[in-house]
């Protein structure tokens, strides 16, 4: 959609260039005059009192084949890519390669050229690079800005960004910008053979639904992705492509966040209610040591353990770690039930996980009916070897 | 000094059931309840009114007209006044869609200092309405808030990353997205409720926002569902078997087959 | 339609409150020590529980019995124990003050009480007077600007807690009933004690024991109502207190049915769940209609309070059958669980409990059918 002003309509009264949300409106010769920025949202189409700014739809619809190719957004920290960029560059590849068409990455940063190599080796065609000290680290406004101009200058059909704290933040006021749709932390994308159009597909409803969006009528197709989810591309060293360099400058005040100072902190212990992973233990422990190495699989998943109510009354663990239905109720991604039985009690407090794996000796343990994949055999000699294929 | 919050009436998606037989989902009995996101923000808005009686707080929704009931619960935690944006033409929005017509909204509430809003909403956890309304109304934003500061024409923000915080400074007027970590939404008060139920709630559709029908709702979003389905349902469990170094192996690369590990 | 919107929202926030507040830990916690934490009392404060329907002049919420019915209900439902701390200021605390106060004495006496700041006790039964009140014998002799109270009252809830009691005490031993005057007392005042703490079999968490007066001096402008009408004032309160009953009544029925369906439709014997036996199905279906029952003869009598119409057989009514019904379902839901329910780690273990004094406080069964009779019959 784009607006046009009916000049022989148009008194000069500027109030199309007060209530444009993108200052996209200037006076001139007391005639309005839509500019670049403009992303068609009709207000001025509404407020004029003259009726002298309409909207002109289908007849003059973005040509959608003047946009190609498959960018992913090259997101950096301290001059490091991200583990999602690299996701994105293999699954961006398997898309291009459906189309027909290449990968580029748009890497913004200070001082960041060697990364380019990195990207290419990694499987980008093209790296469009802007390079400033105002875009060290991100900042809303100034990446913004300088994505939206490359994405106006290069026209890519599909934009790829990780779902991190910073792809969720820039994706949405790039797509309003560029007057596009955006789908969030998708999980997975597909080409539609017919159309060669992007089908993404993410959960909704708390995981309850998953959805499957399209973007048929606007360019470019945008998508945050879940990090973790879509398979790293290959590295090959000494692969090469092209580095085109974005042009960068920042008027006063348009960049209005200052980063008055960036504070790291460490990984908290996960509560049992927050935790992805959940590492459990019951009666089979035998003992309390027994935790220690249920400990070891935790720490190295990045979760938690947990336990069963008989470990606590037998004084093993505290009261706190205690899963079922006197104990807390758990969905984490994973719980691993170590010797437990499986009491009723126990599995009304963890069967909403969205896996569980039971370990067990008893093969008729009530454990193994919830289970999505059980292990018959003595903890002590699975988790150890659990441990060594991680 | 005025502030607006953003928020949504949701359905307690904790709530939600899968027809086991139909494999769909069933809504009814579900309960409608405030975003908890949006909760977070109306407090951290609520806490500034506490130190300073001359704030008012403001609620914003773009609902059908049940939404009322999550407004008068707003309103019963204290907030000032609340305005419901209910249209048909408003129905079956996008974000583009969504954030375009609560920027109509805003502008003609008009003149505010801040806007809160909540990260995401439970029912499609998408985080993008609350930067996109910014965008849409020209002023600045910092998503993932997890603390405030006024100081002066400015905030002072913590921005929550994955791995810490930024602290940011930004100058009014400009909109937060609150996540949980901001702080603990109160609970209504019965003195607050009594109040609230004899509060008029402002309903405004397309004509009182100057939105024409064609720039809000379905007609107007970028994105349109495919199709939609519920995730394979849990079948019966696999039972592993092989020596002890087998079954550990094929379990692993099962779980990254499943892209959970 | 008995509830509107307002106390649709005052049941969600209870409701809310309750779940989140009055988790295991904390109920467990509470039963072990037998304290209960001054912080939820403090929230509780801070949410209006404690001047629900009292007005908004006076400090209060300013709802209505309905408002309060909802509340009571929906904290019963989670902590038998925590609605008595609802109860106490709305009811037998506030009460006798909103009845009879001058202004001077609802400034001074119910404000902070509305608040949560003070604790105010209401003492009526002493060792010999239990159903019979006018039996008492606390005397209250003249004595120039004041009135000297010596006697004993009997378990007294919260007056070990209490910063003041409101005390019923004869002024005139000729006139039984109509020689009962209610004075405010300030429980630091000289010659007042508090007796042991009962160890009683449930409401864990709320301490209640006799207060004893020897020579108490209490100045006349503490003299609540007029001379010689306390009894009436005493009565007109437990009408009141009645409604408070019998929904806490229905508030833990409710939490006993809901974990007797959750178990019975867990729990498996004979290869199928116990749910699917018809003596244990029978058995909920009873369970849930009388609770239905008795929801609608106490949202009856609150419903009669606020229209200002006559509740007193109504409210006599609702703590009946309340109070009866809901020890029927608790004893069924403990049936239901087996020998599961008769462990401490189950919920209807003190269910069962809790619910045993509600036919028995603030008027017996016996009582109430005397009530109710006596106006059919009069």
């Amino acid at each position: 959609m784009a607006v046009k002003v009916i000049v022989e309509k148009c008194k000069g009264c500027s109030i199309c260039v007060n209530s444009c949300p993108f200052s996209a409106i200037e006076m001139e010769n007391k005639i309005a005059v839509i500019g670049d920025a403009c992303t068609g949202c009709g207000v001025c189409v509404d407020e004029c009192p003259f009726d002298a700014i309409e909207k002109i739809e289908e007849a003059v619809k973005k040509d959608l084949s003047a946009y190609k190719g498959v960018w992913v957004f090259a997101e950096q920290r301290e001059g490091k890519l991200m583990p999602v960029v690299i996701e994105l560059l293999g699954e961006a590849k398997k898309l291009a390669t459906e189309i027909g068409t290449d990968v580029s990455a748009v890497l913004c940063g200070d001082k960041v050229d060697d990364l380019t190599q990195e990207l290419f080796a990694y499987g980008a065609d093209k790296v469009y690079f802007a390079d400033h000290p105002e875009l060290k680290n991100y900042r809303t406004d100034a990446y913004t800005k300088v994505i939206q101009e490359a994405i106006n200058q290069y026209k890519p059909e599909i934009i790829l960004l990780g779902a991190t704290h910073i792809g969720r933040d820039l994706g949405p006021c790039l797509a309003v910008r560029c007057d596009t749709g955006l789908t969030a932390d998708c999980t997975k994308l597909e080409i539609d053979p017919e159309d060669k159009k992007i089908r993404q597909t993410r959960p909704a409803f708390g995981g309850n639904l998953m959805a499957t969006i399209i973007c048929p009528n606007h360019r470019p197709q945008m998508s945050t992705v879940r990090p973790g989810v879509m398979d790293k591309a290959e590295y090959v060293a000494g692969r090469e492509g092209v580095a085109i360099r974005l042009d960068v400058s920042f008027g006063d005040d348009e960049i209005r966040t200052k980063i008055i100072k960036i504070v790291k902190q460490a990984g908290e212990l996960a509560s049992l209610t927050d935790a992805e992973f959940i590492v459990s233990g019951g009666m089979g422990l035998g003992n309390q040591e027994g935790f220690e190495l249920l400990k070891k699989l935790a720490d190295k998943l990045g979760g938690t353990i947990g336990s069963s109510r008989a470990c606590v009354d037998s004084g093993w663990i505290d009261h706190s770690y205690q899963v079922g239905q006197t104990g807390t109720t758990v969905k984490p991604k994973i719980y691993f039930a170590c010797g437990i039985s499986g009491a009723i009690q126990h599995l009304a407090g963890m069967q909403s996980s969205d896996y569980i794996i039971a370990i067990n000796k008893n093969e008729n343990a009530p454990i193994f009916e919830v289970a999505d994949y059980g292990i018959v055999g003595d903890l002590y000699e699975v988790i150890p070897a659990i441990l060594e294929a991680l | 000094m005025k502030i607006l919050v953003c928020v949504k009436q949701v359905p307690d998606t904790n709530e939600v059931k899968i027809d086991p037989v139909k494999g769909t989902l069933i809504r009814e009995g579900v309960p409608s309840i405030l975003n908890p996101d949006d909760a977070n923000a109306l407090e951290a808005a609520l806490a500034i009114k506490d130190n300073d009686p001359n704030v008012k707080v403001s609620v914003l929704t773009m609902g059908p007209p049940q939404a009322t009931e999550m407004l008068r619960e707003c309103l019963s935690m204290g907030a000032d006044d609340a305005y419901l944006l209910s249209d048909r033409a408003f129905g079956g929005a996008d974000t583009w869609s969504t954030s375009n017509t609560l920027a109509a909204g805003i502008r003609k509430i008009g003149d505010l200092d801040i806007i809160f809003a909540g990260r995401q909403a439970i029912d499609g956890d998408t985080a993008q309405v609350g930067p996109q309304t910014a965008q849409r109304l020209n002023i600045p934003v910092v998503t993932y808030v997890q603390n405030v500061e006024l100081a002066g024409d400015k905030v002072i923000v913590q921005r929550q990353m994955e791995d810490g915080y930024e602290l940011i400074e930004v100058k009014t007027p400009c909109l937060l997205t609150a996540v949980k970590e901001l702080n603990e939404p109160r609970y209504m008060s019965i003195y607050n409720i009594v109040d609230a139920c004899s509060k008029e709630i402002t309903v405004w559709g397309h004509e009182d926002i100057k939105l024409s029908p064609e720039n809000c709702g379905l007609k107007a979003s970028p994105t349109q569902v495919f199709r939609s389905f519920t995730p394979p349902t849990k079948g019966k469990g696999e039972m592993l078997t092989g020596t002890t170094a087998e079954v550990s192996k094929s379990l692993i690369s099962k779980l990254k087959g499943l892209h959970v590990i | 339609m008995i509830f509107n919107e307002q106390h649709e929202l005052i049941r969600k926030l209870a409701r809310d409150f309750a779940k989140k507040e009055l988790t295991s830990d904390v109920l467990d916690k509470i039963e072990e020590t037998d304290v209960f934490p001054e912080e939820i009392l403090n929230k509780m404060g801070k949410a209006g529980f404690f001047g629900i329907k009292i007005p908004k002049e006076l400090g209060g919420a300013g709802s209505d019995h309905r408002g309060y019915v909802a509340v009571m209900e929906e904290i019963a439902r989670e902590s038998a124990v925590a609605s008595l701390y609802v109860s106490s200021p709305n009811s037998l605390g506030g009460g006798p003050l909103l009845l009879s106060g001058t202004d001077e004495q609802l400034k001074k006496y119910l404000k902070p009480v509305v608040t949560g700041e003070k604790i105010l006790a209401f003492a009526l039964t002493e060792p010999g007077a239990g159903s019979d009140a006018s039996g008492m014998t606390t005397t209250a002799v003249e004595d120039g600007d004041y009135y000297v109270l010596n006697g004993r009252k009997t378990f007294i809830t919260m007056a070990p807690l209490a910063d003041y009691a409101v005390v019923y005490a004869k002024t005139d031993m000729c006139r039984g009933a109509k020689g009962i005057t209610a004075f405010i007392v300030d429980m630091k005042s000289e010659g007042v004690s508090c007796g042991k703490s009962e160890h009683k079999m449930g409401l864990i968490g709320c301490a209640t024991s006799d207060i004893i007066l020897e020579n108490v001096r209490v100045p006349k402008e503490d003299m609540l109502g007029e001379l010689n009408q306390g009894f009436t004032n005493a009565m007109k309160t437990l009408d009141v207190g009645r409604i408070g009953v019998a929904a806490q009544s229905i508030g833990v029925a409710q939490a006993a049915l809901d974990e007797a369906i959750k178990y019975a439709k867990d729990r498996k014997q004979f290869g199928r769940r116990i749910a699917d036996f018809q003596g244990i199905s029978f058995m909920i279906a009873e369970m849930a209609t009388k609770l239905q029952a008795a929801k609608h003869l106490v949202y009856d009598a609150a419903y009669k309070k606020d229209t200002n119409q006559n509740a007193t057989v109504a409210a006599s009514m609702a703590k009946f059958y309340a109070s009866e019904v809901c020890n029927e379902i608790c004893a069924k839901a403990v049936q239901i669980h087996g020998g599961y329910g008769y462990m401490k780690e189950y919920r209807v273990e003190r269910l069962y409990r809790d619910c045993r004094v509600f036919t028995i406080y603030e008027g017996t069964s016996q009582v109430q059918q005397m009530v109710i009779s006596g106006q059919l019959l009069k």
